[in-house]
């Protein structure tokens, strides 16, 4: 057998092929986008790009939390109840308990990641499987939801309605968004933290071997999970103007479509958030730009589900051709 | 001669710029066994894909029975008799035997599954080749041996004519493989052409006919089944292996400081009340039948699995069931099974090698991902990895290659105590030396390791001292100096009173007879 090098160059240069390869959702998003701005001609008005931009705030921001969940092989279908109770209890403890209102977010995202924790430690340390600890997590907190706020809306306080306010000419949800990104991807790239999730996603056991705390890696994952949901839930209270018990209902499964269809493996190792960004950008998109057609709602869940099951095909042939 | 069943003729294949078979010809003929002899990476697995129609070659021409074919896909090459039994089985260990053998092509009788046909036809295939099981014994209570035997009934009742065996011996014992080869006999007798893989060269002077030697994707030679092992292994890693155990048993000095204390450990059930303690520049074996308990010691001492007693690093005591202790107290642990406890397929080799240094290089929380990057390709090149670079997928990687990279992930972490389970397990000859001679490095450089071997010529080969276990207990030390395989073997089997562990140190024995013989 030869050497290291065995005559293999690699190659330089920008390689279209392989860069369609490794973004296929970005593409089609593209292709999305511009299909849509063909078809109808106010879908590139700014007031419709601005509109596109808040209605993904919610879920993107859901999804950047449940990209660490996904990355680390597991799964959160808590995120769109925890959304809400976070929202909710940060609002009933500034009427109800007097806290200062400057704390409310604070307050609401502390709720988030005590939510996020207990399903963490119930996952981690409770060997509950990860899809049923946040189940339950799911119920628990939407019942929470309810008994605090007797299943009427509250009105938003000052800080959470200014998350649904704007900034100059841009709406602050989309600049939470920005933000929450940014922070997300740091994480997964630069911290060890980000590291071990996703060598805990890959193999748990291998990781377990290198002395990697993995109990530990499972509940922040699902703490950041709560944390993410809980801000989501407070923007959304926000472009409301109200805390709404309902809140984030289902929003879990487009969180969860959103992560996979920009490339993120349910089995776990591999994810980006820059993927789930473009993932919740093409959920969006189709939303927007079948109601600009008027196409009716029905027929886009459709459509929806056709897109995430050719996304998740496409990413299946990619890996089959690239696998020796 | 007669005229061969299954040719490949100038066949080549590559995967993007490389080239894994190049103008490779292989004659398989009735009634006779060709061995594919290589090492890890030299071509055979795409040799023997692109013969069950996994694979299509880029160049050349396949024929069956004297007339060219192509095989499209695994169906095309049933259809011509072609039937693979691959080193991962192809069985649903929750269904019946008989289920098993007609997977895919029930018998019906009114569009409902005809049972009493089902079970016919497994009991026709199993007679053919001498076996008698239950059809509706549940097959994942099976051993892999009876298990591997279903498959080769369910290829022939395919009505394959020839079979491709790849490393059908790698997890069964002396005694299964004998029972393999018996079956093996009978179907060259009736005119099935073979062709068979194995890492244990011992076994083709039994079973085979002729020896195809591959190397980097070329036919070096074709030699008589009967060559010597040397020679066989010459002519596959194409130079001389000066010496198979490069690490000379030694006697350790008096005054040599005690690296690890291991006090009474016992674990759930197995490990009883094991103590031992290795010293500076040692190598320990640890022998014993599968079973006694050897990787369950071993996971106990690297924190992963519950334990009672006391275990002292460097004077220093690690807490129980916690690995992280123990990686940062020095202690490296190449688990039994690589694939599922050593590594993370799907990410690149600089990560694999770094896991257990993240923390402890990174700067307020933050990945130092130069520095990382930078000693995995140090001591990757160090180690000698055969990769493309770093960035490389460890899936993408031979099985030598793979372990070497757990290797380097621990000497990365500078580890001053290696545990070693079964580390050139499914590792070929060549990557083998070079895994003995990072022993070598690891207790000239004042390192320690504990062996876990089921290969005793190993154990033996390696180690300045030999604890033997069984049945959880150690029961015996020997130095090398006076340790002999029978020696070990009378240890392995002492503490056996049961029947089934009897039965276990009884196929050992053949087995080692037999590589003897």
């Amino acid at each position: 057998m030869n050497s290291t090098a065995t005559g293999i160059s690699r190659q330089r240069g920008f390689d279209l092929k392989n860069f369609a390869a490794n973004n296929g959702a970005l593409i089609g998003l593209i292709v999305l986008a511009v299909v849509m701005a063909i078809a109808s001609p106010a879908f590139l008005s700014a007031q419709n790009l601005v509109n596109v931009g808040e209605q993904v705030a919610t879920i993107a921001i859901l999804a950047f939390g449940m990209t660490f969940v996904i990355v680390a092989a597991g799964i959160d279908l808590s995120v769109g109840s925890v959304a809400a109770l976070s929202a909710m209890a940060s609002a009933s403890m500034v009427a109800g308990w007097g806290l200062p209102e400057v704390l409310t977010i604070v307050a609401g995202l502390v709720v988030g990641a005590l939510a996020g924790a207990v399903t963490g430690i119930a996952a981690a340390y409770g060997k509950l499987p990860a899809f049923i600890a946040s189940l339950a997590m799911m119920s628990v907190a939407r019942g929470l939801t309810m008994v605090i706020s007797d299943g009427r809306p509250v009105e938003a306080p000052s800080q959470v309605a200014a998350l649904g306010g704007d900034l100059g000419p841009i709406p602050v949800p989309i600049v939470v968004l920005v933000i929450a990104g940014l922070v997300a991807a740091f994480v997964l790239r630069f911290t060890v933290a980000g590291s071990y999730m996703y060598a805990v996603g890959g193999n748990i056991e291998a990781a377990r071997l290198s002395g990697i705390p993995v109990k530990r890696v499972v509940v922040l994952v699902f703490l950041l999970s709560g944390v993410f949901a809980a801000l989501a839930g407070m923007v959304t209270a926000g472009r409301l103007d109200s805390v709404q018990p309902t809140i984030g209902t289902g929003a879990e499964l487009d969180a969860i479509a959103a992560v996979v269809i920009g490339g993120a493996s349910l089995s776990g190792g591999v994810g980006r958030i820059s993927g789930t960004l473009v993932g919740a950008l093409v959920l969006a998109v189709i939303r927007n730009g079948l109601n600009l057609l008027n196409v009716s709602p029905f027929w886009q869940q459709v459509v929806i589900g056709v897109v995430i099951a050719l996304a998740v095909l496409f990413d299946v042939i990619r890996h089959k051709n690239t696998r020796l | 001669m007669s005229e061969p069943l299954l040719r490949l003729v100038n066949v080549c294949k590559a995967f993007g710029p490389v080239r894994v078979i190049e103008d490779v010809s292989v004659d398989v003929h009735p009634g006779r066994v060709t061995v594919l002899l290589g090492e890890n990476g030299a071509g055979k697995s795409t040799l023997i894909k692109m013969m069950s129609g996994i694979y299509q070659p880029d160049a050349g021409e396949i024929h069956v029975a004297g007339e060219k074919v192509s095989l499209p896909d695994v169906k095309a090459a049933e259809r011509l008799g072609i039937a693979t039994i691959h080193q991962e089985l192809n069985l649903v260990p929750t269904m019946s035997v008989a289920q098993n053998i007609s997977l895919g092509r029930e018998p019906r009788r009114f569009g409902v599954v005809d049972r009493k046909e089902l079970a016919r036809t497994a009991r026709e295939a199993m007679a053919r080749i001498g076996m008698n099981l239950d059809p509706a014994a549940n097959l994942g209570e099976m051993g892999v041996a009876r298990q591997q035997l279903v498959e080769v009934a369910k290829a022939l009742s395919l009505d394959a004519r020839i079979l491709i065996l790849d490393e059908p011996t790698a997890a069964l014992t002396g005694a299964e493989s004998a029972a393999l080869f018996a079956v093996m006999d009978e179907l060259k007798a009736r005119g099935v052409g073979m062709v068979f893989i194995s890492h244990h060269l011992d076994e083709l002077a039994r079973v085979g006919d002729t020896v195809v030697v591959l190397r980097d994707g070329h036919v070096v030679t074709e030699v008589p089944a009967s060559t010597s092992e040397d020679e066989l292994i010459r002519l596959m890693v194409g130079r001389q292996l000066s010496e198979q155990f490069p690490r000379r048993p030694r006697r350790r000095d008096a005054d040599a400081e005690e690296l690890l204390r291991v006090e009474g450990v016992s674990t759930g059930g197995l490990v009883q009340d094991a103590s031992f303690s290795v010293h500076r520049g040692e190598v320990v074996g640890l022998a014993g039948l599968v079973g006694a308990g050897r990787t369950e010691l071993v996971r106990a001492i690297a924190g992963a699995e519950k334990r009672t007693g006391s275990v002292t690093l460097c004077g220093e005591e690690l807490s129980a069931n916690d690995v992280g202790a123990a990686v940062r107290a020095g202690i490296g642990h190449v688990p039994e099974d690589r694939k599922h406890q050593g590594l993370v397929l799907d990410a690149p080799v600089k990560h694999n090698i770094g896991y257990a240094t993240l923390g402890r290089t990174a700067k307020a929380g933050l990945v130092d991902r130069a520095g990382q990057r930078r000693r995995a390709q140090d001591v990757a090149q160090k180690l000698r990895v055969r990769m493309r670079d770093v960035d490389q997928h460890v899936r993408d990687l031979s099985g030598g290659n793979q372990q070497k990279v757990v290797f380097a992930r621990w000497v990365v972490a500078g580890s001053t105590v290696l545990l070693l389970d079964e580390p050139t397990r499914g590792v070929d000859v060549g990557a083998k030396v070079e895994i003995y001679e990072l022993v070598r490095d690891v207790t000239d450089a004042g390192g320690a390791v504990v062996l876990v071997s089921s290969e005793l010529p190993e154990v033996l080969g390696m180690s300045d001292r030999i604890l033997v276990m069984s049945e959880g207990r150690i029961t015996g030390e020997l130095e090398a100096q006076e340790a002999t395989e029978d020696a070990v073997m009378a240890l392995a089997v002492s503490n056996s009173h049961s029947d089934a562990s009897a039965e276990r140190a009884i196929d050992t024995l053949e087995r080692e007879t037999r590589e003897r013989a």
